[in-house]
């Protein structure tokens, strides 16, 4: 059994496949994004799909908050037009013999709850599509069709809502187009959302809670943050391994164009986003971007530079290469280092280290 | 024979083709939407009995109708017990061999149709909130309308054609079961070449007519694909 967290997504579930299993138990919270993260073929869309019934082999027990989904004890298992769900699928899936409007009048009059046509304003303003109603599916831009989609699942209006990498299918420009959109909805509405995706940058963006699925299972559940700096394996985020920290803009530089953002574990100068002091900020810190130095170098290039000691050295992809664990005040940063290096400057478990961390991206 | 007499069958097979084609999308498209989705093992029976007509002659198909909807037949007694009579040499007879003789022109387009959409459309129409008969009247169909225009193009004009089932079933009774096609028939036996002419040169128009409306049917939807 899992322990179910109130309101929220409660996974036992179970699905045999030829040469595929997914086994997953798992609580998920009740608010934010939960995004589900994998390489490709660990079944994170076999897993939304079961979420929203669309596998009715799947065996096990489902429940939102006090609602059983599928119980196959007792046989139970809710059809998914009666779920009250909203699913994006990877590709837009737009009914071509309706127009934009058509589309979200669709699921608009199959609502549970009555239609309020203040929401579907405020849907519409909120994906700004309000020049787009008149159109023909097929006329609209991939960005623009998922974003329609986006806001037909909302007009259904969901306690859930479900996407399956929306933008997979959209190229670097429309990807970063759609991303704020996707921002305001987890901002300005209290709507829990599973966000399938195999995209590090969208994780660290968007994601308030993660679930690592590996080959069916899960490998780490848990707040984002958390989830990213204990992920033992490597192999799962790759290149692209790394902390996120979320701090506040204590002051501004404007004569450099840098911001200086306050964390727990100290400060670290950023790119001026012409924010204001007092802002909440997320960092993302990737570990390929962390040195280590046992004294304080005051001659760097890398004026970003945190007191940490080490905690663990875990096996990278590549055996040239170790994770680094570091704990800087409490707060726990990752840095890829050579074992060589390692070696040579005579690191370990419980040495004191200057992190010297070359680049942070700030994500909103 | 007469004006009068070549007027009946046109209006005949015209009324014959109508019924037959509306039944026949009635009755195909249930079955077309079961081969496109079942994964039964009784897909390939039915499919394989669906297809019989095509590769059956008509005349095998026509005999049998003929033996089953006679007074004796299974179909006979059955609906001789409804009150109907005898439907062999009737129109109503007609309609139910014509229904039979061209389902597998009907089920076809429809099925290729259902297949070329695929589950998700009417994954998503349940991720809405449709069940699932709303979904496949407000989905499915929508979606397999070229497949219908084309099987109800080729069940109508298929039907105009058939000779073997009508002449078996329907014998060539004016005014009741003598449609273009056995009138051909008969006034080629009669040795009435011009008149048979007239009409056969109607039948390769029509024909012709009509092939060319499917394939712009065709190529516009995929177009739209």
């Amino acid at each position: 059994m899992t322990t179910a967290v109130a309101g929220g997504l409660s996974l036992e579930l179970m699905l045999k496949r030829e040469g595929f299993v997914l086994d997953v138990q798992t609580a998920l919270p009740a608010r934010g994004i939960t995004a589900v993260f994998g390489a490709s073929g660990s079944g994170k869309t076999t897993l939304l799909r079961c979420v929203a019934g669309l596998e009715t082999e799947a065996h096990g027990r489902v429940s939102l908050g006090e609602t059983l989904w599928q119980d196959s004890e007792r046989k139970l298992l809710v059809p998914t037009w009666q779920r009250r769900l909203g699913y994006v699928f990877q590709e837009a899936s737009l009914f071509e013999h309706l127009d934009v409007q058509g589309n979200l009048d669709y699921a608009l009059s199959r609502s549970a709850v009555p239609a309020n046509s203040e929401t579907m304003i405020a849907v519409i303003e909120l994906l700004g599509i309000g020049s787009l109603l008149q159109r023909t599916a097929d006329s609209l831009s991939g960005g623009e069709r998922q974003r329609v989609a986006i806001a037909r699942a909302l007009a259904s209006q969901p306690r859930l809502l479900l996407l399956d990498e929306p933008l997979a299918s959209l190229d670097a420009a429309r990807r970063r187009d759609i991303l704020p959109w996707i921002e305001r909805l987890r901002d300005e509405i209290a709507l829990p959302m599973l966000y399938v995706t195999h995209s590090m940058e969208e994780v660290a963006r968007l994601a308030d809670h993660l679930l690592v699925l590996h080959s069916g299972r899960v490998k780490a559940s848990g707040p984002a943050g958390e989830v990213l700096a204990s992920v033992d394996n490597p192999s799962i985020v790759g290149e692209d391994a790394g902390v996120l920290l979320s701090g506040r803009i204590a002051r501004r530089d404007e004569a450099w164009q840098l911001s200086c953002v306050d964390f727990a574990g100290g400060s670290l100068w950023v790119r001026d986003q012409g924010w204001e002091a007092g802002r909440a900020v997320r960092l993302r810190v990737l570990a390929r971007d962390v040195s280590l130095a046992i004294r304080e170098p005051r001659d760097s290039s890398i004026q970003n530079q945190l007191r940490a000691v080490i905690t663990d050295v875990i096996n990278d992809d590549h055996p040239s290469q170790v994770l680094v664990r570091l704990d800087c005040a409490g707060t726990v940063i990752l840095a890829r280092v050579t074992r060589r290096a390692m070696h040579s400057l005579n690191l370990g478990p419980g040495t004191p280290v200057w992190a010297l961390v070359k680049s942070v991206a700030v994500i909103g | 024979m007469s004006d009068g007499e070549v007027l009946d069958a046109v209006w005949l097979t015209l009324k014959l083709a109508t019924v037959s084609t509306l039944i026949l999308l009635l009755v195909a498209t249930p079955i077309a939407w079961w081969l496109a989705r079942t994964r039964s093992r009784l897909r390939a029976s039915v499919a394989a009995l669906v297809t019989l007509p095509l590769v059956l002659p008509p005349t095998v198909l026509g005999f049998y109708l003929l033996v089953a909807l006679g007074p004796e037949g299974p179909l006979g007694r059955l609906t001789q017990a409804l009150g109907l009579g005898v439907l062999s040499f009737t129109f109503a007879g007609l309609v139910l061999g014509s229904v039979i003789f061209s389902l597998p022109f009907a089920v076809q387009p429809i099925q290729r149709a259902f297949e070329s959409m695929g589950a998700r459309p009417m994954e998503v129409a349940a991720t809405l909130g449709a069940r699932p008969l709303d979904a496949f009247f407000s989905v499915a169909l929508p979606y397999a309308r070229p497949g219908l225009m084309t099987a109800g193009v080729l069940g109508f004009s298929h039907t105009v054609g058939e000779f073997g089932v009508v002449l078996m079933i329907g014998g060539n009774i004016p005014g009741e079961t003598r449609v273009i096609s056995t009138q051909i028939y008969g006034y080629v036996e009669a040795m009435q070449y011009n008149e048979a002419h007239w009409l056969a040169a109607l039948m390769v128009v029509f024909s012709f007519a009509v092939l060319f409306l499917v394939s712009s049917i065709r190529s516009r939807a995929g177009r739209l694909l």
